[in-house]
């Protein structure tokens, strides 16, 4: 019975994370005027990609082949991980919020050792403004999820999900300097404007999107959709955080079809200001970044230390 | 138990002084004695793994002085501590077998010697029941260690790097002799059983606490008495720096949590602010200098700074925890530090050793010479990248555990009475995660300058490791996985070290676990099973080929990397080294020295140069120095070389005597 709820859930997540990229490209259309391509253009996309034959450059090991997997199975544990529908996930034990920093931690070491193998200047250019990016967001992000691992005395997502949605509905300081944190995060670590431009097509400025330039077809099929995948994982991770209501608490199957709606309705508004503040902002210099991400990592200690202060 | 393990330790010294027998070639030493090692190894491994469940037991030899005999102790600490250095030491000699397959014999015999006096001596340091018989195999350790580092004494620079060294560990012995000193308290017995018993008034309990930690923290490898480290580990050859850095480091951590938990006893909680201070600094300190390395092996020593700093913020938490009242975090933090202790030894040898291999086939330690070793040295390559990971604490592996259970240490800080401790808590473990990123971003750069890319000149004559190299390198990475995969089995085992050394344990619901799950206090507030995550990753990888293959193809081609239209790309415009670490360079430029020579436009050979100086040398070893330089200057006055002058200090020291001793 959970098992098939688990199963769902990460089917769910895994099958329609180019969806919630394709709405965002939509969104961001309608925002600059233009006239937006099909929701499910990502689709159409992937299918086009998997269907090519794959080129690999004669340089590389075989990290470099094994690597678009590693990055699949890793954001679909995720996807398996995060409460999305329900609390009640036989996986979720498996992985605490740490082990899912690891996790993703885990993926962005094999990408960017990837792109170490292919031996070219814009593969170690990207592993390394990647890794840069990176070791500046992972304190911010641990740091937010700590706050909330405080208030609800777990570290366990499914348990940080039931205390949140059970509490009395106001405004909690805390979790409101974590949420802005988060966010800045949630750009960051997803190659979103303004830390990272992913419709770039020009090499210098490139940060994601430099490490996979010398991916083709399955394989770049497969980067793109670990990245939707995390995208959408990152996303909810936030409403476990900030936004719990709705969820189906428990293995409830009657609860299932108001998740799923609530879930449609909170991804639809996240995709919608995710293209507002893509449309709004411009990619800052690589080196600003660094400021960026500090203020994201001040603000989460201080929604801990505020939660500590005066307990809520 | 406590037999076997004094056995094993005399067999190993009686293996060093085999070493000895002159042989017309470097076989006996090589093919017999350096693989006998490693089953005396294996067999102390056992014996610890054995003891951690057992009573302690006890035993007086009639060796050492008259009335000073050696007292020798089997607890669960020293257990766990056996099971380290057995096991990671068995690996060690395994790959020394065929590491130094091109020394001469005379040569090779004395590094046996001096190898396995080693090994006898850590043996020595963490049975030892008396001061006396812990300091002797202290200071038998540092010497046996000063004379490996320097075998190739030629060098002036080994030569400089292990003076830095001898000066140091003495610097710190004295620091613990003292601090035996002050524990003992005036009655004349030397046991730890005495030391144990004696009581210390608060303010002498401070001290005995602050001269251990200095005392050890020398040894460890701590901020900021490091500057050793990062000069002896490399100098050593690399079975050598795998054993300083996996194990003898450790020794001192043993010795930390001896005095501190057991001799002291009472842990104070600003004691455990100290550590974590201290701790910080270290982690901090340790992974920004090692990003800045392009030398391999200093690399590696910088991250033995780094996770020694890890080791004391779990330390330091399970001090607070304790200072406060609260024995099962603190018994959470000690087992982090503890599990981290042994996960360190394992991958930091393992990572030593790989460095080794690649010095061995390609005579470069130098990572802006290496690229693309992992086609000529897959074994090699696959080995280290555990290693890699390993230290980057990425689950599944080990580091990641250890890691993961100082945080949930951390995120014990409620319990705290104390609001700035409370809040400071989660700050370190802030510090810790910047760390942990860091040294990812440090990993991804030596592996794929080293392993990845296209080869850089040099690199291209590289072979790959021997077979018994092979055979130690997975030995300790198989280590990596078994604690990475099973750490339920090692959290039950240190929850007995903690116990048998506090009185304190987890909680029951912790121990209530299964093999499969990882839960420090409450299965609701935190668990963990890398076992599922990785039979999870590796399902889903596994089904995601097979679909693709079914609904698409597998087919391939092969071509050379997209040159942005610039066809005349040589393998020198890969990232180097430095070029990955210059980001750090530019974000935290004031915590280095950095001496940087740019090449002006117009210069015909562009040469750029940077040159990484650690501060703490101006702020303390130079005073330090300078001071030592006036002292025994200005004492050197009294030295005036005309024997009346002497036989006047003798008068007047006489006369001195006579009026206070009376």
């Amino acid at each position: 019975m959970n098992v098939a709820l688990q199963l769902l859930q990460s089917l769910l997540v895994v099958l329609a994370a180019p969806l919630v990229l394709g709405w965002v490209n939509i969104c961001r259309a309608w925002l600059q005027n233009r006239s937006a391509p099909s929701v499910w253009l990502p689709y159409y996309t992937l299918a086009k990609l998997f269907h090519k034959d794959a080129v690999i450059a004669n340089t590389t090991s075989p990290i470099f082949r094994i690597t678009p997997y590693v990055l699949f199975g890793c954001m679909a544990l995720a996807a398996g991980i995060v409460p999305v529908l329900a609390t009640d996930l036989p996986f979720a034990p498996a992985a605490d919020i740490i082990a899912l920093v690891g996790l993703f931690a885990t993926a962005r070491v094999f990408a960017a050792l990837a792109a170490m193998d292919t031996g070219t200047s814009f593969g170690g250019l990207g592993a390394r403004r990647e890794m840069m990016v990176g070791f500046l967001a992972e304190p911010a992000i641990l740091m937010t999820l700590f706050t909330a691992a405080f208030i609800s005395g777990s570290t366990q997502l499914t348990t940080i999900v039931e205390t949140l949605a059970h509490r009395e509905f106001a405004i909690y300081p805390s979790l409101a300097f974590a949420g802005v944190a988060f966010l800045m995060v949630l750009l960051a670590e997803n190659a979103r404007v303004p830390v990272d431009n992913p419709t770039t097509h020009l090499e210098l400025t490139m940060l994601h999107e430099a490490q996979i330039l010398e991916y083709s077809a399955r394989h770049l099929a497969l980067v793109e959709w670990a990245t939707a995948i995390k995208l959408v994982a990152y996303m909810t991770i936030g409403f476990a955080l900030f936004v719990p209501w709705g969820i189906a608490e428990g293995g409830d199957w009657h609860a299932l079809p108001l998740a799923l709606a609530a879930l449609a309705v909170k991804l639809a508004a996240a995709g919608a200001g995710l293209a507002l503040i893509e449309t709004l902002l411009a990619k800052m210099r690589i080196f600003m970044v660094t400021e960026f991400l500090s203020t994201a990592f001040l603000l989460a200690v201080l929604g801990m230390l505020i939660h500590f202060l005066v307990r809520a | 138990m406590l037999t076997a393990s004094l056995l094993a330790a005399l067999a190993w010294l009686a293996i060093g002084l085999a070493g000895l027998i002159p042989a017309g070639n470097s076989a006996l030493a090589r093919r017999v004695l350096f693989p006998l090692g490693a089953a005396v190894g294996l067999v102390l491994a056992a014996v610890g793994a054995q003891a951690a469940w057992l009573p302690p037991a006890t035993m007086v030899l009639p060796l050492g002085l008259p009335d000073l005999p050696f007292h020798l102790r089997i607890d669960p600490l020293a257990g766990f501590f056996l099971l380290l250095l057995g096991g990671v030491g068995a690996g060690i000699s395994v790959y020394g077998h065929g590491y130094w397959r091109s020394e001469t014999a005379g040569r090779l015999g004395l590094i046996c010697l001096q190898y396995h006096v080693f090994l006898a001596a850590m043996a020595f340091v963490i049975l030892a029941d008396d001061a006396y018989l812990f300091m002797v195999a202290w200071e038998t350790m540092a010497l046996a260690s000063y004379f490996l580092v320097t075998t190739d004494h030629r060098v002036p620079a080994i030569r400089s790097a292990g003076f830095l060294y001898l000066l140091i560990a003495h610097i710190g012995a004295i620091a613990i002799l003292l601090c035996f000193g002050v524990l003992h308290g005036g009655h004349g017995d030397y046991s730890f059983a005495a030391l144990r018993a004696a009581e210390l008034t608060p303010f002498w309990a401070n001290v005995a606490f602050v001269l251990a930690f200095i005392g050890f923290g020398a040894k460890a490898g701590m901020i900021p008495l490091h500057a050793w480290l990062p000069e002896a580990h490399p100098a050593a050859p690399s079975p050598v720096s795998a054993l300083m850095s996996g194990v003898m480091i450790k020794t001192a951590i043993y010795g930390m949590v001896r005095v501190i938990y057991d001799l002291i006893g009472a842990v104070r909680w600003e004691w455990g602010v100290v550590v974590l201070l201290i701790g910080a600094g270290t982690t901090l300190f340790g992974v920004l200098f090692a990003l800045m390395q392009h030398d391999l092996k200093r690399l590696l020593a910088y991250h033995s700074v780094e996770n020694i700093g890890i080791i004391l913020l779990g330390l330091g938490m399970s001090m607070v925890f304790f200072g406060f009242g609260h024995p099962a975090a603190g018994a959470l933090g000690l087992i982090a530090a503890l599990y981290h202790t042994l996960n360190h030894a394992v991958f930091k040898g393992l990572l030593f050793l790989g460095a080794g291999s690649i010095l061995h086939s390609t005579g470069l330690r130098d990572l802006n010479h290496m690229g693309g070793l992992a086609r000529t040295m897959p074994a090699t390559a696959f080995h280290f990248l555990v290693g890699a990971l390993a230290i980057s604490a990425l689950p599944p592996l080990n580091g990641f555990v250890s890691e993961w259970l100082t945080f949930q240490t951390a995120l014990q800080a409620p319990l705290l009475e104390n609001g700035i401790v409370r809040s400071l808590l989660p700050l370190f473990a802030a510090t810790l995660a910047l760390a942990g990123a860091l040294t990812a971003m440090c990993f991804v750069k030596v592996y794929g300058v080293a392993f990845l890319g296209q080869p850089r000149g040099k690199a291209e004559i590289s072979h790959d490791a021997g077979l018994s190299e092979r055979l130690g390198l997975a030995w300790l990475s198989a280590g990596c996985l078994v604690l990475g995969l099973f750490p339920a089995a090692m959290l039950h085992m240190l929850n007995q070290v903690g116990a048998s050394l506090t009185g304190h344990g987890l909680s029951a619901d912790a121990l209530e676990s299964n093999w499969l799950w990882l839960v420090p206090t409450q299965p609701a507030q935190a668990s963990y099973s890398p076992l599922i995550f990785l039979v999870v990753v590796l399902v889903v990888v596994l089904v995601t080929i097979r679909l693709v293959r079914f609904f698409y193809h597998g087919r391939v081609r092969r071509a050379d990397p997209w040159d942005c239209g610039f066809p005349e790309q040589t393998s020198r415009m890969q990232d180097t080294a430095d070029a990955f670490g210059q980001p750090i360079g530019l974000v935290f430029g004031p915590l280095y020295q950095m001496k940087r020579h740019l090449p002006a436009p117009e210069d015909g050979a562009p040469k750029y140069s940077i040159k990484v100086e650690d501060r703490h040398w101006g702020w303390v070893y130079l005073p330090v120095a300078r001071l030592a330089e006036f002292v025994s200057e200005k004492v050197g006055l009294l030295q005036r070389g005309r024997i009346s002058i002497y036989l006047l200090y003798s008068f007047l020291t006489l006369i001195a005597l006579l009026v206070f001793v009376r």
